[in-house]
């Protein structure tokens, strides 16, 4: 078998078989859905305790307040409010709700209870009562004034228009409707995730030389393999380690996001959502709001499945690139130093650039069309995570291609490099190294 | 003819000559000392042996042709500086290791196997290298070098981390996998050892090689006439040995006189005995030949040449 299959096969397989992996990849994000899943039971969730209020009602208006399935309000006749705070427990009330003779010019009324009153039944009240006196009073403008049909013409003057974003499709010429919103959230959450990756991964290779080379098993397995067969196949490795560690993520996405879809909207099919016609009908038979139809249909429409799936594929190219581009210097560093205490003086300058390119990433996502745009998504260093920001808004083909030949060429290079410092690092014991060090071992010839 | 040669091979590094115009010629079956101070450029050769670096000129011959790439499945490396994955499992990093110098992993597992019983390590088979102690783990790296049956076999410093008992389990392996084929570059500080079981060596000082040859050649070369002679009585004629002998030192231990003559002239030690035979009882009569060590010393420091 090719001995560098051999290095890829442990470096990938040690991994893999490690418990953090296992958790990180499968049960983190199993955790991170059903906190969120909580997160929105607790708050969709409805308050379905059983309450009775007492209401003695010595104002005007009538039934200020309407029962509802689960707190009912009883009217009581020609009640003291003090008697009935008194007597609340045995009378099996939870609270007495008081409304004064001129709550009308006052603005105030009274809830008594023996316990906290809940937010959500304190609000109810206060509106209920608030729009029956709007509706008291606004009935008695309209009388004055003596216009017919004012409340439905003033009615008619509200009006609240829809923004749709639409983008004009390159090649089909045709018009598409899109969420500017969600493509930039898509496209930084895309950018974020392969800043993450190549950190994450990238400091693996280098934990994973520094490893070989404080043990001491690396001087063995250069004498069977070319030191750079070693470096790529850890290289290598560790990058099927992050995408098997990112299908299993979207897999898992897609699962969640399938059955979450099973749950609360079984009747609607995404399709027709994406066409966004009928959503009245829809809303009809699916018995949900039709306002949030909208919302969803949206989203449906800028994630069409082309999109999707183009934006994965760009993904998959940027991660591996960047990672490549990285991995390789971060082999080189690994190699060059004995710990990982003497790492810091080389990778700060190699952290610093991502994290640069992450904030670039966030100003491009303000302006996609800038300078900065173009330029930080053509530069090796920064493209892998710019150009997954710009991506959703749309780059020319042009610039897209030359994006990925320089990227390509840029991690063959450093590679070549990276690897004429590590083939004399890993076998270079006790010596703190300078860059002008590092410059010689550029040099030297093999 | 020899079975390995290096001719002329110099390595610079950027501030040193790390070798300079070596050659060295490793009979075939030859337990092969390669000697030499700290920094003296053994460790250089070595890597360039293996070709884990390669040298600025010169040529290596390996079995009447020059080393290939390939050559690494026919070679056997233990390192001085050697180690292994602490949190793999004992026999699955052997495996690894085996399959990396070219062995199948069926044959390497069988193989191994047959080591691991011979050397009373089977039970850790399935243990975390960390589990192991230091000297296990040296017999675990010493079965991996050996595992694929190399041709050439290169240990350096084999025996630091052994206690004796283990050390020579170790030095009888060696021995054995001479007798059955393999030629064997051994390369030390330890000089008792060199004269135990090596048969050639070489010795490199500063880059360059002062010294080639047979063991006995070595130490009869370096030998400086120099005899023992322990005798009871008195000898009358001391004036006629010290007119044609050098008396070193003459001293008198547990009732025997003791005298250690050098023979600058070549006369022989035929003349020295007959002398002494004549007055007194000989009771043991000895050439002094130089240890390794001695002539390792007096070489290094440039004392002799």
């Amino acid at each position: 078998m090719n001995k560098i299959l051999i290095i890829i096969q442990r470096e990938f397989f040690t991994r893999v078989k490690k418990k953090t992996f296992i958790v990180l990849t499968v049960a983190v994000p199993i955790l991170f859905a059903a906190f969120y899943a909580f997160l929105m039971w607790m708050m969709l969730s409805k308050d379905t305790e059983t309450r009775k209020i007492a209401v003695i009602n010595e104002s005007s208006i009538e039934a200020p307040v309407k029962s509802t399935d689960y707190t009912k309000y009883n009217y009581i006749e020609n009640a003291d409010f003090e008697t009935e705070k008194n007597n609340l427990v045995k009378n099996g009330y939870y609270a007495v709700l008081y409304v004064p003779k001129d709550i009308m010019n006052k603005k105030e009324a009274e809830l008594f209870s023996d316990k906290q009153v809940p937010m959500d039944l304190k609000g109810f009240v206060k509106d209920q009562i608030s729009s029956k006196i709007e509706r008291i009073k606004r009935d008695l403008v309209l009388s004055e004034v003596g216009i017919p049909d004012l409340e439905k013409r003033l009615a008619e003057t509200k009006t609240r228009i829809h923004l749709k974003t639409l983008k004009l499709d390159e090649n089909s010429g045709e018009a598409k409707e899109s969420s500017s919103e969600i493509l930039s959230i898509i496209g930084i959450a895309g950018g974020f995730v392969i800043y993450f990756f190549i950190l994450m991964y990238c400091t693996q290779v280098m934990r994973g030389v520094i490893e070989e080379k404080s043990n001491r098993i690396v001087e063995v397995i250069v004498s069977s393999v070319k030191p750079f067969q070693l470096m790529m196949g850890k290289i290598i490795g560790i990058a099927l380690v992050g995408l098997v560690q990112f299908l299993i993520w979207i897999i898992l996405i897609l699962g969640i996001v399938f059955a979450a879809q099973l749950f609360f909207m079984p009747d609607i099919d995404v399709e027709t959502l994406r066409q966004g016609a009928n959503l009245g009908q829809l809303a009809v038979t699916s018995n949900v709001d039709i306002e949030q139809l909208k919302i969803v249909s949206n989203i449906a429409k800028t994630l069409d499945p082309a999109f999707l799936s183009n934006y994965l594929l760009a993904f998959i190219f940027y991660f591996i690139g960047g990672y490549l581009l990285y991995a390789a210097l971060f082999a080189a560093i690994g190699a060059a130093v004995d710990n990982e205490t003497e790492t810091q003086q080389f990778m700060t300058p190699l952290a610093i650039v991502l994290v640069i390119a992450l904030y670039m990433g966030f100003g491009v996502m303000r302006n996609p069309e800038s300078d900065m745009a173009f330029w930080a998504s053509i530069i090796p260093f920064t493209s892998p995570i710019v150009m997954l920001v710009r991506i959703p808004f749309g780059v020319p083909t042009i610039e897209l291609i030359s994006s990925m030949g320089i990227l390509i060429g840029s991690f063959v290079g450093l590679t070549w490099l990276s690897g004429k410092i590590y083939r004399i690092g890993i076998l270079m014991y006790g010596k703190k190294v300078t860059y002008k060090e590092l410059w010689k071992w550029i040099r030297y010839k093999h | 003819m020899a079975f390995f040669e290096t001719i002329d091979i110099v390595k610079n590094y950027a501030n040193h000559k790390a070798l300079d115009n070596v050659s060295i010629s490793i009979p075939e079956g030859s337990i092969y000392g390669l000697l030499g101070p700290n920094g003296a450029g053994k460790t250089s050769l070595i890597r360039i042996i293996n070709q884990i670096t390669a040298p600025d000129s010169g040529k290596i011959i390996f079995n009447g042709r020059e080393l290939c790439p390939q050559d690494v499945h026919n070679i056997g490396y233990l390192p001085e500086e050697r180690g292994l994955y602490k949190k793999m499992k004992v026999g699955e990093q052997a495996v690894y290791l085996a399959t990396l110098k070219g062995l199948s992993k069926r044959d390497a597992i069988k193989k191994l196997k047959y080591w691991f019983e011979k050397f009373d390590i089977i039970e850790w088979w399935d243990k975390k290298v960390e589990e192991l102690s230091k000297g296990m783990a040296q017999k675990v790296q010493f079965i991996v070098t050996i595992l694929h049956e190399p041709k050439l076999l290169i240990f350096d410093e084999p025996f630091s981390g052994f206690d004796p008992i283990n050390a020579n389990l170790l030095k009888q392996e060696i021995l054995s996998l001479r007798d059955n084929g393999a030629t064997v570059i051994f390369s030390t500080h330890n000089m008792s050892s060199v004269e135990e079981i090596c048969t050639d060596i070489s010795l490199i000082n500063k880059s360059k090689k002062i010294v080639e040859g047979k063991v006995h050649e070595i130490r009869e070369k370096y030998s400086s006439n120099t005899f023992e002679l322990i005798y009871n009585g008195e000898l009358a004629k001391k004036n006629d040995i010290t007119s044609k002998f050098e008396i070193i030192r003459d001293f008198s231990e547990n009732g025997n006189n003791i005298i250690e003559v050098k023979d600058p002239n070549n006369i022989g030690s035929n003349e020295l005995i007959t002398q002494v035979m004549n007055d007194s009882k000989i009771v043991s009569f000895k050439e002094i030949i130089p240890s390794m060590n001695d002539i390792f010393i007096q070489l290094v420091e440039g004392n002799i040449n």
